[in-house]
């Protein structure tokens, strides 16, 4: 019997290639050939890689469509391959064992997806996928028939706003860089996603390069420049290669490039690598590092929209902002203002992370109540525990406490809580977190990440972390917990860029919800049982049974015992690595 | 080494280059910059040597010193932070023997090194093994994959 109309898609994004993406689609095709299928492979079935998504924590995903009905599994693994092939593909019954679950489904429920409308479904490096679902299109009918005003004014009245952090209005920068005399300009598309936990522009350029490209062509029309550049992180490979590939690719088919598609509008691309700096995602910082420089920020005005690259106007927009604009303007300025709230339009992206069931990449309509995202789609807590915080925004954001999950996430709301949407970082702490580990964590980040440039940052991060650190070793004096909220005000208005000001949130946020953490560590207690130095292991004599494991494993020789008899261990050798507890299969070591 | 220089100076010059793609050229070539390549390039282009390296000091990409044969890479972004890659990575670290302080083994087999994020946080906590991404990472798997490296290189020695 003929498979015919049968379409594979596997999921090949970092997610998906991690949990053996490519070996899954080897194994189809070696098992296609082998079933005496590949004669009609090319005609009547299709296979293809597709970008994250969203739910990676079940990678490798694979849809098989059969005539229309669409069935997606899985966990797939290579060894899986020939049973779905034979029972499903050939005979056309799915292998129900290995299909998704209501999770999987409820995952997707309460999403709405504009800039992932594509990632999951067409193959990001066939540039014929992007095109057959209305891709170029927008670009093509700005450029043969708008006015750059005319395309400013529909994102202006799309209210669509920066998703990289600031929100700030997309349309207004256009307008200001297009109102500029100079004939030389930039636009600049910032793929720097420095936020630890954060990986929402590298699944939309993993997932669909195409519509952040096309996003550039139609903001470069508007603003009238004719050269641009995406400053990505090298840590992201394949997001560089399939980019690059979507650019020669958009180069051969007369998009990029002279006079694109028989106009007078000329404009090509560049890829820079970024080098690994956090604060490069500050745009003066980006600039800096894209003409060759220490990526350092300087003071604002002027804003580069009057004198950014080479000193000339240039608009910095995000992955995501750009990846929008060809749906707003394929859709119109009214549809997109459809969703969100009165003041954050449209959806975002989150990257939902943490002590989280389902673990991945969601789209939502601003406004969405933290609880549906955490819950709902989310499916709650590993393990069924309890929630703790969620953490938004990542350093430059702050924590939203369990009591406060009706908050609306939307950049007004979040911003009142004391934390901001930032650029779609969420990671759910659970009770096992503890809060002033998270405040260290943040800011041993930012402090080495701070540039060096001003001394509020500079000096001002590195004592905020020395004060951090001494309170989880147990060293915490009286008064420190108002020293850190000085200082941290004092850094907030004095340092020149975002990641100053911004850096002391994480503590001012944990402070505010979780002062009780600060004051039992001030007293030699991490409730949590996460700051090292806090705590005490030893073994509970119900439940070992003399296994001898953790002597084996303890490198300090603290722990003694005859074997199939009771293990103890010996506090003053102790130093508190863990490792005991790790090997236990009995659960008989305890730390408090 | 000069061969590989010129070839650097010369796709610089043809694509726009700057200091910061030529470091990133010297890093590919030789897998860390070394002194003789800057001085090669701070004479040849009459820029103080002192310029690249303050560039090379300020973006983590650079590497100083050279780098053992096999890179494990461990993400310390927050999602791998909150699942424990503090405690893999220590793990890791005492496999290896490596000192405090030190990133590469002294035999120049293996350096291991910490980055802010790769991510891939709904895979957390990821480790990357010469350029293959672990998911998931337990610490007995880790060791298995270390174990079985420093396997292959005994018999290939």
């Amino acid at each position: 019997m003929k498979p015919t109309n049968t379409v594979i898609k596997v999921c090949m994004g970092t997610g998906g290639i991690a949990a053996g993406g490519s070996e899954v689609m080897d194994a189809f095709r070696t098992e296609l050939d082998a079933s005496g299928i590949e004669a009609t492979v090319e005609k009547n079935c299709l296979m293809h890689k597709v970008g994250c998504r969203g739910l990676c924590a079940k990678d490798v995903l694979v849809d098989v469509i059969v005539k229309g009905q669409k069935t997606t599994y899985q966990y797939v693994k290579p060894e899986m391959i020939s049973r779905i092939v034979k029972e499903h593909i050939i005979e056309n019954n799915p292998v129900t064992d290995w299909v998704v679950g209501d999770d999987y489904h409820n995952f997707h429920k309460k999403q709405l997806k504009v800039v992932l409308s594509d990632c999951g479904a067409i193959d990001p490096e066939d540039i014929d996928a992007y095109i057959a679902g209305k891709g170029y299109e927008a670009a093509r009918k700005v450029l043969t028939s708008s006015a750059p005003e005319d395309v400013i004014g529909i994102i202006k009245a799309s209210g669509l706003r920066g998703r990289g952090g600031a929100g700030f209005p997309t349309g207004v920068k256009w307008e200001a860089a297009m109102k500029q005399a100079s004939r030389q300009k930039y636009m600049i598309c910032n793929a720097d996603e420095g936020d630890p936990g954060a990986f929402m522009d590298r699944s939309v350029i993993e997932g669909n390069p195409h519509a952040v490209i096309e996003g550039m062509i139609i903001g470069a029309y508007s603003i009238g420049a004719d050269k641009g550049y995406v400053y990505i992180r090298a840590e992201y490979p394949l997001a560089v290669e399939r980019l690059r590939k979507a650019l020669s690719d958009a180069r051969t088919r007369g998009f990029l490039g002279k006079d694109i598609l028989g106009t007078k509008f000329s404009f090509d691309i560049k890829v820079k690598l970024g080098a690994g700096a956090f604060v490069c995602g500050e745009e003066t910082a980006l600039i800096a590092s894209i003409e060759g420089q220490r990526g350092m920020p300087r003071a604002k005005p002027p804003f580069p929209v009057y004198s950014g690259l080479w000193g000339k106007p240039t608009v910095i927009n995000n992955v995501e902002t750009l990846a929008n604009v060809p749906y707003i303007i394929r859709n119109g300025a009214q549809w997109f203002s459809s969703f969100g709230t009165e003041k954050s339009k449209g959806t975002k992206v989150f990257a939902l992370t943490g002590k989280i069931k389902n673990s991945g990449l969601i789209e939502v309509p601003m406004g969405i109540p933290l609880r549906e995202i955490i819950y709902d789609i989310g499916g709650g807590i590993e393990g069924n525990r309890a929630l703790k915080a969620v953490q938004t925004g990542g350093p430059s954001g702050g924590c939203i406490p369990a009591e406060m999950l009706d908050t609306p996430v939307d950049f007004e709301s979040l911003a009142k809580v004391g934390s901001i949407v930032g650029s779609g970082g969420m990671v759910v702490l659970d009770e096992d977190n503890c809060m002033v580990n998270m405040a260290q964590y943040f800011l041993q980040f930012t402090q080495m990440e701070s540039c060096g440039k001003c001394v509020p940052c500079r000096i001002g991060t590195k004592r905020l972390l020395e004060i951090l650190e001494r309170i989880t070793k147990g060293k915490g004096k009286e008064g420190d917990i108002e020293l850190l909220e000085k200082l941290s005000a004092d850094i907030k208005d004095a340092s020149l860029c975002g990641l100053g000001q911004t850096a002391p949130n994480p503590i001012l946020s944990t402070i505010k919800y979780f002062r009780d953490e600060y004051e039992a560590h001030l007293k030699g207690k991490c409730p949590a049982a996460v700051c090292k130095e806090l705590l005490t292991y030893y073994i509970l004599e119900e439940f070992c049974n003399g296994c001898g494991a953790c002597l084996r494993a303890c490198p300090a020789k603290a722990i003694t015992g005859e074997k199939k008899k009771l293990h103890k261990i010996d506090p003053a050798l102790c130093i508190k690595c863990g490792a005991c507890f790790d090997v236990c299969k009995f659960k008989a070591v305890k730390k408090v | 080494m000069e061969k590989a220089l010129k070839k650097i100076l010369k796709e610089n010059r043809e694509n726009e280059g700057n200091l910061i793609s030529i470091l990133q050229d010297i890093e590919n070539a030789f897998g860390y910059i070394p002194e003789e390549a800057v001085n090669w390039f701070a004479s040849r282009l009459d820029i103080n040597p002192g310029r690249f390296y303050g560039i090379a000091t300020f973006y983590a990409q650079f590497h100083l010193k050279p780098r053992g044969k096999n890179i494990i890479t461990a993400c310390c972004g927050t999602a791998c932070h909150v699942k424990g890659s503090d405690r893999l990575i220590n793990g890791v670290k005492k496999e290896l023997d490596l000192p405090e302080g030190e990133e590469t083994t002294k035999d120049m087999q293996f350096t291991l090194e910490k980055v802010n994020c790769i991510g891939a946080c709904s895979i957390a906590p990821v480790f990357i093994i010469n350029k293959k991404v672990h998911g998931k990472a337990a610490a007995d798997k880790l060791i298995k994959e270390i174990r079985s490296i420093k396997g292959a290189n005994s018999e290939a020695n």
